[in-house]
């Protein structure tokens, strides 16, 4: 079983780091604007009718809600998972 | 037509349709087709948390997996980035309507905190990842579970698939709303572009929902957590 997890986690780093290595050069980004973009090149009269009610004033602001997300997840999962075998031993 | 999906591509960003860009009509359908979805598994939850309060945990545990592995932006292969969207495990787990609710509270936090997506749009896009996804994924655990796939494999393409149905939906959400005329037109580019660069992340999320699915086998708790679905 630990030996299957690591291989699955392992697939998943290649994943990751795979794209990185054979396209190197690309921009890896994707913002609100540029998803306007794509609508706009479609429909170039929409409008959007709404504007967010808060925006994260920078891409760091931005990392750090997601860190916080993730951090809260994952360590929600580490004390259920921890607890749990805590109770069996 | 590779150099397009390449461009194309960097064009997006990840599955939510962002804030103010669905039509105001199409905005409003999308929310009466999910809103009656919403009030069922608020429902549902509450039942099983007054049958068994051990059941907030196991729900618990279900948001935790969705909140940390839709915060994982993932570089793929076309040059952009997207991320998972956490519902297979708790769809497996829990069944699929009870993972309505958690996909919703992921949705309306990052709309509000990260401006992900958006109010004006999540009805679009918790149909997409709240509804379609867990629903796609509990269908196909089902089936392989009952042409006796190997158990991880069935958890492994429950995932996948029901994270790739997630953004299939989007796409004829984005198609329908900016036909212009020609909805298949429209569609089929929205779903190149959607399906390239979230193919790579879905397998990732496939992935991951198996190394948690071990992880969980592992405890007394897992014949709990899985119901009467794991026999």
């Amino acid at each position: 079983m630990k030996k299957q997890n690591l291989i699955l986690l392992l697939i998943f780093a290649l994943l990751v780091v795979v794209p990185l290595v054979l396209n190197p050069n690309a921009e890896y980004g994707g913002s609100d604007g540029n998803a306007k973009v794509l609508i706009n090149t479609l429909v170039p009269s929409y409008e959007p009718w709404f504007e967010p009610i808060w925006e994260p004033p920078s891409g760091e602001i931005e990392s750090l809600m997601f860190t916080m997300f993730a951090v809260t997840g994952a360590g929600f999962i580490g004390y259920y998972l921890g607890t749990l075998k805590g109770k069996k031993s | 037509m590779f150099q397009f999906v390449f461009s194309a591509g960097q064009l997006t960003y990840a599955m939510h349709i962002a804030e103010g860009f669905l039509p105001k009509l199409w905005a409003f359908i999308w929310f009466v087709i999910f809103l009656p979805v919403l009030v069922m598994s608020i429902r549902q939850l509450t039942l099983k948390f007054n049958e068994d309060q051990s059941n907030k945990l196991s729900f618990a545990l279900m948001a935790a997996f969705a909140f940390t592995l839709s915060s994982l932006k993932i570089p793929s292969i076309v040059g952009s980035c997207s991320h998972p969207t956490g519902m297979g495990l708790g769809a497996i787990l829990l069944g699929p309507l009870p993972m309505v609710a958690v996909g919703t509270i992921v949705l309306m936090l990052q709309a509000l905190l990260i401006a992900h997506g958006g109010i004006t749009t999540l009805g679009a896009n918790a149909f997409s990842m709240a509804v379609v996804g867990p629903f796609v994924s509990f269908g196909v655990f089902y089936v392989l579970k009952k042409m006796n796939i190997n158990r991880k494999l069935g958890v492994f393409f429950a995932a996948t698939l029901g994270s790739l149905s997630t953004y299939f939906v989007t796409s004829l959400q984005l198609g329908l709303a900016f036909a212009e005329g020609n909805f298949l037109m429209a569609t089929a580019k929205f779903l190149g572009v959607f399906m390239f660069t979230q193919l790579p992340i879905s397998i990732a999320e496939g992935l991951l929902t198996v190394v948690v699915y071990n992880l969980l086998s592992q405890t007394n708790q897992f014949s709990t957590l899985a119901g009467g679905r794991e026999s």
